[in-house]
Parts: C-alpha cells; structure tokens; sequence
C-alpha cells in the first residue's frame, strides 16, 4: 500500500497532507501539523484524552485512520478562541477551575464544546455520558461538568 | 482579618492550558534530535545468556543499540540499587533490558523487535511472604556494595531493603493486660498512579560540556540531586528544565529515568535523545505504588483508652527500592495514626520482590496506613461496645499534650484532630443505616475515618524564593517547585499580592523551571510545596520591602520606619499624599536633579523547618526535642454507600472531607478535595495491579508478568463513577509560623476513603474487610465466609420482590 495524499481543514486552514494508510489521526495533527494540544496517553482509544472534533463530533483521534479524514473539518482547542476571545467553555473551564495538570483538558474543552453547541438541555447525566470516554485523574471531574453547566447557562443567557 | 485576596478563588494563572499552547516535555522536541526505545524483559527473573542485535542494527535509521554492559554502575539516592539496564540478570518482568537509538521513533520500534536475547530463567518471588521464606530466591545478592543513605538499614544476604523500629513502652506485655485486643492482616496491592502524561525526557549535552534534560517530573532540583549523585555531574554541568508535569500523585517524584536519554546522549557525542513512553511501558518502566502488608494488633481497656499497639509493616517493593525504602520509614514512624497510644512496638521493613519497582502514591504511606489503623480503631469501638465517634474522641491526639509514636510532642497550634471527625459525623447525621424499601437486598450505611499527614522530610528539607520588581511595578517570583497541576503558582502570586498590595494579574510566576535559573527547593511532595515556598516568599516579601523602605526614606527624607508599603506604593507614614508606586524604584530612585539611590529591587527568601529532628535507630524516638515534620494537617472523611448484597457492589452516594485548616482559594482547594475524593474511593473500590501470585495461570500468561496493563485491566474512575454529593469544609484553625495560617492538603484529601468504606461495610452488615480493592467479587467471597446467611436472606428478598412484579426497577 503507498502513502497517499489528502486535504483536510484544521481550525479553519486547508491543509494538505501525504500519509500512510497505517497512519491515525493523532499522529498526522501532532507529528506533522504540530497541534501540541492535541494529547496522547494510551495510543488504543482507552483513554480519550486525544479527542478532538471532526464534522462537529468529538472522535478518539488516535483511531481515526487519516485516509479517512480527506475532506473533513477538525477542530483542536487551538481553534476555538476566536481573534483572540476565548470560547464561552474556555472561558467557563477558567471560572470553574476545570482543570488541574491540564494534560486532558483540550479533550474535555472539546468535548464541553460539542455540549455547549449540541445539547442546550443536558442533564448532568447526560453530560457525564459524553465525557465517559476520557480521563481525568486530577480534577475527580466535579469542576468540568461545573464548568459546562456554566457555558450551557451562559449559551441561554445569550453570553458570548 | 479578611485578606484581599488570600482565602479568595483567585483564577488559576496557567490559563494556557486551556487556551492552547501549554507545553509538556511529552511535546518538547530539539532540531536533530534522536528517538529512544527499550526492550524489557520477559522473565521476572533470569540470567541473560546473550543479546543479539545485529539485525536490530540494520534497520535503517538506526544509530545505536545498548545494553547493560554499557553503563557498568548502579543509580540511586536512599538506596542505590538500580541498573540503568540490567546486568547480568533481569529482576522483574519488564525490566529494560536493552536501549535502541535511531533517527526516527518508527525506526527505534521497528528494531526493538528485531533483538534476539538468550535467557535464563531463575526462580522468582510475587509476594512479600514468598521472599522472606528461608529458600527465597535472593534478589539484589550485591546488597552489601550498594550505597545507601545514613537512614536506610540494608539486610545484605536477605530481600529485606531496610527495617525501621520503633519502640516506646512496653507493648507486648501491656497487651496482655488489655481488656480487648484486636489483631489483624491488612494486604493492600501495587497501584499505578495513572497519571496521565506518560513519563517523558529529552536530554542532551552542550559541546562545553553541560548537560540538559527536559522532563516530566516534580522536583527539579531532586532531579538533578540523584543525577548528579549517581553519574557523577557536578551541578552547575547539569541543567534541569522543568516544564508543566502532566500529573505526578507521587509517581514523578521518586525513581525516573532521565539518567537513561543522558548516559545515551552522552555516548552520542551530545546530540539530543527523546525517550516518551507509552501508557503501556510506563507500567514497566517507572515506579508504581508499594504493596502492603500490614500485621496490626491494638488493645485497648474497658473504659475506652487505646493503651499498646503492636504491628509489622511490610511493603512490598517491587525490584528496586530506591524509594520505598525511606516509606518503610515513614509508615514505621507514623505507626498509630492521630492517635495518643503509650506503647508501641512497630517493626517496618521494604522487601524485594521480583515485580515492577515501586515508589509512594499521594500520602507517602499514610492512605495505606490509615486504611489498616483506622479499620482497627472502629473494631476496637465495636468490641468495646462504644460510639466510635466517641472512641476516637477519647484518643484522638490533643495537641501540646500529646507524644506520637515516636515521642514528639505536639506543639500547641499543630491543629485540631477532633474537630474534623465530629463535623463529618454531623454531615451525615440524617444518613439512616439499613435495607433500601425499594430495594431489601441493598444496604444503605455509613462510615467515617479520622487521619492526619505531615510532610515527611529530611530534617534539613529547605527551600527558597525570589521576588523582583520590574520596570513597570510588575512582579516575577522565582521559585523552585514543580508545577504538577496542584495549582502552587496560583496561590504563590496570591500571597505575594496580598504582601505588596498589588494585584494578582500584575505578578507573575512561570511555570517553567530550569535549576540554574530558580532558586533552591528541596522537592515538591509530601503536601509542602504551598506551606514551604509560601513561608520563603513571606520573607522575601519582607526583604524586598525594606528595600522599598529604604530608597523611599532616602526619596523623601524621613526615617525608614516612617514609611509604609502598602497598595504597591511606599508612603510616609500619616502622609498619605507623600507616596511613591514601587515602579519608581524598582530600579533605583532618580530625583529631579537625576541623582539615582538604590538599585534593582530583589527580595530573597529561604524556609528551613524550624526543629525538625532525626530519630534513633534503634527505638525510632526523636533523638532530641523537636519534630519530624514543620506542619501536620488534621482530618477526617466520611461516606453514605449502598451495598447490594446480591452483587457486591458498594456504590459512594456521599463523600464528605472536613480538614483543620484554612484554605487559600477555595477553588483550588475544592479540586483538591474533589480529586483526592474521588482518587481515594476508587483506589478503595477498584484500583489493583494483578500480579499471579498464586501461579493460577501459569502457561496462560507469561511468568511473573504484570498482567493489567491498560484501561481495559486497570479501572480508573470516569465522570460516571463519581458519587452523587460532596460535602466539605475547611475549618480555618491556623498555625503561628504557617504562611497565612494553613497548611497543605493535597495529599491529606486522598487518606481516609478506604477505611471509611471498610467501616460503613462492617457498620451495614457486620462484615469486616481487610484486604482492597473493596471488590464485588471480594464483597460476595468476605459475605459468604463471614455472614452466609445474608446472601440467603437477600436472595430471598429478591425472590418476594419478583413475585410482587410492580417494584421499581
Ligand atoms: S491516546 Fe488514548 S484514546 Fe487515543
Ligand atoms: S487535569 Fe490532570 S488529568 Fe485532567
């Protein structure tokens, strides 16, 4: 199998990009691209803490194929701030203190922005489902899903 | 007296972590540099017979391969018994073996698999009992050439590392007087820390000779203390860059692996070598936490006095015990818990095993201790018949008047130990203990654990800080101390704040250190770093102000204790027109006429604990009066769980922490509490590393292999797993010489989750359990050989309740 090329948009940038066909997701928006946000822990999809967005969902970027992101739009944290305006969940993760260490955080951001943007009534149950997938040893989560709670108000009460 | 901003939830300063852009040695990377890979052993203990790595060398890319021979010396600090790569013979199954070198990570991967090596297996020890039997393989038979600390007490010949006593009375024959006597084994497993930065270094060598490492781990400067020590660097050749660290909880803090990317570096003429492990590998290659066993027998009298107490405290300590040596120490040393007892006899030893290495996990011994004391002190209660509210209260330390285990007596202010449990009982005073009506076969209950911790450090253990001034009145602070994500730099600027009177978003501190460029501290661990940078800021803040107060009485020609600091301005006393901000004089005060007084202003710190005393080796009572640590924190936590007797399962409703002293931001504070919460619970339910100690699946698994090394293996707590309510509270009883009055917590919220657990098990239906993880399979086996006749009953609920058909599910 030869390496081939694809284009995909990160944070709003066209990128183009040759990979092998063995090559994740992970490795091509760290390695190659240097989207140092983007983290890596367990490399098998255990730990979630390499989450980023692709076409709006937050997808385990270490088990994504790149061959199967030519033409998809991925969002890293370094793409939510807005002409140097944090997002409303960044800025959320600020108030709450949503983060310790902060090795797992950009996973969460994004995973609090797929709430934020998809899920105006989210319970806490709800919120929790979603944030299953990642780790966090540091903060016990009680300060994210704050910290969420927070941007979802702040989303109704027309903040930005 | 309010502060302005000490006590208040200032944001954390390391917003870039969620900004973007925060930086990890795990993304630190150096033009040109090459990539590491280690291969380990396959056998927990064998002879190497040969290493083949003539095809390893082909693959492209690859510069070098390593092997033990390489680097004929052992590393260590407490006890210097690690090989850089294994020698001779491997001791645990994992252990590195041989170290490649290539240009590229995929080319170091592709010849690690290429490495033929010839072994020969020897007979191998997974428990503590098996290496202390008279034919135990012997494990470190060069023991006697090892180097150690002055402390550290070797038995060569044997698989005993080191061995503490302590002594105070006469236990043995005042047990025999007591009225109840309770005895007990307590087996706690090896635990990972589970942090979630994998261990990560960068390191190279400079053409003079100076040699760099970037890596992820907590005290810089202990770093460069046992690099130094072991490859023999002086340290000003050796530079240690501290960049943020991706969780520690101990792990990053004892025994690391920069030595290895050096010594390859330094093999390469200098060029930088990266060595970033897995999830995977760093279950094999970096330390986990000790095993315990823990042997325990309390009496107490019918009046309810806790009056001998007699233990030997093993730990098991993996294959090197560079670390958990001085933990054997300090669980020796802190043998009864917060408790006043007037006989003690403890014995505590580290013991080889042929199993991963081991170091301490978030108490430094103090959650394993706490989950085996406080277990006994609540079946002490119950054979005596008494509140165990009570019980503790009537043995509890009263400070001032109290001696610990090693005779110490308490000062006045050291806190409050009685406090914190009667405020947790009174959270969860409306919690009822019985079966759920829904649902008969589960058990509602409760249980409490008092605990206390003190940073256990070298009586010399120092630290320093730096506060300079800028040109625009802005301020640096320098410190020493890693910044893990416990939130350190935040309440430093705080406190620093609140001494000039300037805003927090005017300070700042990096969060980056590098050891030529920051001032000392000993390490960051055992809960120390706030009290001890804090108490060196407090006198650099002083320093720097009477700097303040000496150019402005010069300025404006009054006595220098006519002016005041304060606001970031220095006035004269009673004239508050007369004031000059500190940026007129940061760099010197110029007059009108351009004469200029003073200079740059830069405040200097230092905190080294006052009285901090060694003990005696033979009866581990301190040598002379004093202390062994500069602030003990007192607590107490407590649970509401639901125990379902059909299937084991404990589910945490409530947790709820109540700690003596004040908090300096709350919202750091909370996530310290929620962490250690929910850290501590799941190590009690869930956390285990599975060793086949009784070789149940040899021929399954290879020999002696640690046998969970993943997610799927080893269970960490998700955002499902957390209980529904947390309740806490800081007391705000204040020490005299504390910077603000508090003390630190970050371990302490970790402590008493376990034992609490254990006792609202035993308060719900009778069944004391002595062994963790607080398991549904361990559950179900301890109702079945306790109470049988529970399982029945609850079968039989369950039996009615299906009949009845219309019961919520
Ligand atoms: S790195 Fe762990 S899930 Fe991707
Ligand atoms: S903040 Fe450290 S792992 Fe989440």
């Amino acid at each position: 199998m030869k390496d081939v090329e694809i284009t995909l948009t990160v944070n709003g940038e066209k990128k183009k990009v040759r990979v092998s066909p063995k090559e994740s997701l992970l490795h091509v928006l760290r390695d190659k691209l240097h989207y140092i946000s983007v983290k890596a822990n367990c490399y098998r999809g255990e730990c979630g803490i390499c989450t980023v967005l692709m076409n709006g969902f937050p997808v385990k970027s270490c088990q994504v194929l790149a061959v199967e992101t030519d033409d998809a739009d991925i969002v890293t944290v370094e793409g939510l701030s807005k002409n140097g305006e944090p997002s409303l969940i960044q800025k959320a993760f600020i108030e709450k203190f949503g983060f310790q260490c902060g090795f797992c955080t950009p996973a969460f951001i994004l995973a609090g922005h797929y709430i934020v943007e998809n899920m105006p009534d989210a319970t806490d149950e709800e919120i929790k489902e979603v944030l299953n997938g990642i780790v966090c040893r540091c903060t016990g989560y009680k300060q994210i899903i704050d910290a969420i709670k927070l941007a979802l108000q702040w989303k109704k009460e027309g903040k930005s | 007296m309010t502060y302005k901003y000490v006590g208040k939830s200032v944001p954390r300063i390391d917003k870039d972590k969620v900004l973007g852009g925060a930086e990890f040695a795990f993304d630190f990377e150096i033009p040109g540099m090459l990539w590491a890979k280690l291969v380990g052993s396959p056998y927990p203990h064998a002879r190497i017979v040969s290493i083949d790595y003539s095809e390893a060398l082909r693959v492209p890319g690859v510069v070098r391969v390593f092997t033990g021979d390489d680097f004929p010396f052992k590393v260590g600090l407490y006890a210097a018994d690690r090989d850089v790569l294994a020698r001779g013979k491997t001791l645990y199954y994992g252990q590195p073996v041989a170290g490649i070198v290539a240009e590229t990570l995929q080319a170091a991967e592709e010849a690690a698999e290429k490495i033929v090596i010839e072994y020969e297996p020897l007979p191998y020890s997974l428990s503590v009992e098996e290496s202390l039997s008279p034919d135990a393989p012997i494990i470190h038979e060069e023991m006697s050439k090892y180097k150690h600390a002055v402390f550290i007490y070797p038995k060569p010949g044997t698989n005993i590392a080191h061995h503490t006593k302590v002594r105070k009375g006469n236990a043995e024959k005042v047990l025999k007087d007591a009225d109840v006597v309770v005895e007990k084994t307590y087996r706690l497993p090896l635990l990972t820390h589970y942090y979630l930065e994998p261990w990560t270094g960068v390191a190279r060598v400079r053409s003079e000779g100076t040699v760099e490492v970037w890596s992820s781990h907590q005290s810089p400067f202990a770093v460069r203390e046992l690099l130094s020590k072991s490859l023999n660097i002086p340290m000003h050749k050796l530079v240690v860059h501290h960049l943020y660290t991706g969780g520690g909880f101990g792990g990053k803090a004892g025994l690391l692996l920069e030595h290895i990317p050096i010594l390859f570096s330094m093999k390469l003429g200098g060029r930088p070598v990266k060595l970033r492990l897995t999830a995977r590998e760093n279950f094999f290659f970096m330390a986990q936490r000790a095993g315990y066993v823990l042997k325990m027998k309390t009496g107490a009298t019918k009046d309810g006095r806790i009056i001998a107490h007699w233990g030997e405290y093993y730990l098991d300590a993996g294959a090197y015990a560079d670390y958990t040596v001085n933990m054997a120490r300090a669980i020796g040393l802190t043998a009864t818990g917060p408790y006043e007892i007037p006989n003690v006899h403890v014995d505590s030893y580290a013991v080889y095993t042929n199993k991963v290495p081991t170091t301490a996990f978030r108490g430094f011994t103090m959650q394993e201790l706490h989950t085996a004391f406080e277990s006994q002190i609540d079946e002490l209660a119950h054979e005596l018949g008494v509140d165990p509210v009570e019980f503790r209260a009537k043995n509890l330390f009263v400070p001032g008047k109290s001696l610990t285990a090693i005779g110490e007596r308490l000062k006045e202010d050291a806190g409050d130990p009685l406090t914190p449990v009667l405020e947790v009982n009174k959270i969860l005073s409306n919690v009822g203990i019985g079966p759920r009506k829904d649902k008969p076969w589960v058990i509602r209950s409760k249980g409490i654990a008092a605990f206390w911790k003190g940073p256990f450090q070298p009586s010399s253990a120092a630290s320093s800080a730096i506060v300079k001034v800028n040109e625009d009145g802005s301020v640096d602070i320098l410190v020493g101390t890693g910044e893990m994500g416990q939130g350190t730099i935040t309440a430093l600027t705080q406190i620093v704040a609140e001494e000039l009177g300037i805003p927090p978003k005017k300070i700042r501190v990096s969060p980056h250190r590098q050891t030529d460029m920051v001032p000392y501290t000993w390490q960051t661990v055992g809960s120390r770093g706030l009290f001890s940078e804090s108490m060196s800021l407090l006198m650099a803040c002083e320093d720097l102000k009477e700097q303040i107060k000496e150019a402005a009485s010069i300025a404006f020609t009054v006595n220098k204790d006519m002016i005041e600091v304060r606001d970031g301005k220095a006035c004269v006393v009673g004239e508050p027109w007369h004031c000059i901000p500190i940026e007129k004089l940061a760099i010197g005060y110029m007059n009108e006429k351009g004469v200029t007084v003073g200079g740059p202003l830069i405040g200097r710190g230092y905190y080294v604990p006052p009285r901090n005393v060694l003990t005696d080796p033979e009866t581990g009572q301190v040598m002379e009066e004093g202390h062994l640590a500069p602030f003990y924190t007192f607590g107490a936590g407590g649970v509401e769980v639901e125990i379902n007797l059909l299937t084991g399962e404990i589910k945490v409703i409530t947790a709820a922490t109540v700690l003596d002293t004040p908090e300096v931001n709350p919202g750091l504070a909370e996530g310290q509490v929620i962490g250690g919460a929910v850290m501590g619970i799941n190590i009690a339910l869930r956390e285990e590393i599975k060793y086949d100690v009784r070789r149940e699946f040899k021929g399954i698994y290879p020999d002696g292999m640690l046998l969970n090394p993943c997610l799927t293996g080893y269970i960490v707590a998700r955002a499902g797993d957390i209980p529904k309510k947390f309740e806490w509270k800081f007391l705000g009883v204040k020490q005299k010489d504390a910077p603000y009055g508090a003390k630190g917590i970050a371990e302490l919220t970790m402590i008493p989750w376990p034992a609490a657990i254990a006792n609202a098990i035993y308060n719900a239906i009778g069944v004391r359990i002595t062994d963790l993880p607080l398991s549904p399979e361990r559950v179900i086996a301890e109702i079945k050989k306790q109470k049988p006749e529970l399982l029945e009953k609850a079968m039989e609920y369950l039996r009615i309740n299906l009949k009845g058909g219309d019961n919520e599910h």
